[in-house]
């Protein structure tokens, strides 16, 4: 069966807590899960008060504040914390967001921060991608085409074609649509997830490409594509307000269309 | 220890080329039992107000027989299509799911084959 519960070694407890300097008027709760893979020890809630006037106002600052004065063993990850590398997608009081783009002033009383759900954890925040790379790497993400590329030029696509590109080169592949799936946490190992179908929506409709066929021919599968029920959990969650059910939707339409046509 | 590539994980035994007809099947069989419900809430009301032989006039008659039997074929088709998928989704030892796929499939069929067959005395015999 599915499992709908944490395994034992996985179950939460409590951890420790720190408080907020004395001199400190404006502060907030942090719970942050910390996992150690050395301790062989459960995860646990770490409890953190800090003081909201010395502090960024992003809830990735607050992660980077807590490791720079409190605790330089939080691991996590994070690059441009500006919303377009995808690094430090994590769940923040219970939705998968990008820590860099979320206001801690966003959120009222205590903020939660977890790692994205339902993956491996390596350490803290810091998830095992390794599947969800090698599912990208499956639907082979690179424009496909026998017709040699002109001598002189670039591969030209009309005004209309490149518009169809919009709202998915756009996905950074931070995995929050996918970890937010019940269908990727049931099935993740054969349903290649929202994430993964976005982007192989983002070649099958590349009017450069002369692959489509074979694309499609690699997805028609009943795990592989088909564990979509349009539960749209991706759409809500995505961080960068692109449409992975609708991509989905348009795949199974292609899917459709060439059987019925 | 385990050396096989995440990607030789992934693609796996590749895909099974199917499962487009089972999604679009699942929704044409959903659409077509929306104006089918209402045959089968008439022989409902009936069978709960009415007398045995006027509720079995009025489904002896061809349309209404018609219309009934289609619901109940749909609905059975419509049933074992959407647990199949249930079960694909929250049975993951293999043995087991294709058991239960099959015992559900199955049990629909012998359904549907038994209320034609009680359709059938009904429309024959009157």
């Amino acid at each position: 069966m599915a499992e709908f519960t944490l395994p034992k070694n996985s179950v939460l407890t409590k951890g420790r807590e720190f408080p907020a300097p004395d001199d400190a008027t404006h502060t907030r709760r942090f719970e942050v899960y910390r996992w150690d893979p050395e301790a062989g020890e459960n995860p646990r809630v770490d409890v953190f008060h800090l003081d909201m006037d010395d502090c960024g106002p992003m809830v990735l600052d607050a992660i980077i504040k807590i490791k720079n004065e409190i605790d330089s063993g939080l691991t996590f990850r994070r690059s441009c914390r500006e919303g377009v590398c995808g690094s430090c997608a994590m769940n923040i009081n219970g939705r998968n967001s990008l820590a860099c783009t979320k206001a801690i002033e966003g959120y009222t009383g205590t903020i939660k921060i977890f790692p994205l759900p339902h993956m491996q954890v390596v350490k803290d925040l810091v998830p095992d991608m390794t599947h969800f790379y090698a599912q990208y790497a499956s639907i082979k993400p690179w424009l496909e085409a026998q017709t040699p590329a002109p001598a002189d030029s670039e591969r030209l696509q009309s005004h209309a074609d490149r518009a169809k590109l919009d709202g998915l080169y756009d996905c950074v592949l931070c995995a929050c649509c996918s970890t937010s799936c019940p269908s990727y946490w049931w099935n993740g190992d054969r349903y290649l997830g929202p994430a993964v179908l976005l982007q192989a929506y983002r070649w099958l409709v590349d009017s450069r490409d002369e692959n489509t066929g074979e694309r499609l021919d690699d997805l028609e599968d009943p795990f592989k594509l088909y564990r979509c029920h349009t539960i749209m959990n991706c759409t809500d969650t995505c961080p960068k307000d692109l449409n992975p059910a609708k991509a989905i939707a348009e795949i199974k339409k292609l899917l459709l269309q060439r059987q019925q046509g | 220890m385990d050396y096989q590539s995440p990607l030789a994980k992934v693609r796996g035994l590749g895909s099974a080329k199917s499962g487009t007809g089972h999604w679009w099947m699942q929704r044409v069989t959903a659409l077509a039992l929306v104006p089918l419900t209402y045959w089968l809430l008439v022989y409902l009301g009936m069978s709960l107000t009415s007398p045995y032989q006027q509720t079995l006039a009025w489904l002896a008659q061809p349309l209404h027989a018609v219309a009934v039997w289609s619901w109940v074929l749909l609905a059975c088709y419509h049933a074992a299509l959407g647990l199949q998928v249930v079960i694909e989704d929250y049975v993951a030892a293999e043995g087991l799911k294709i058991i239960a796929v099959w015992l559900v499939n199955l049990a629909f069929l012998f359904l549907a084959l038994a209320a034609s067959v009680a359709l059938l005395r009904i429309v024959v015999a009157g």
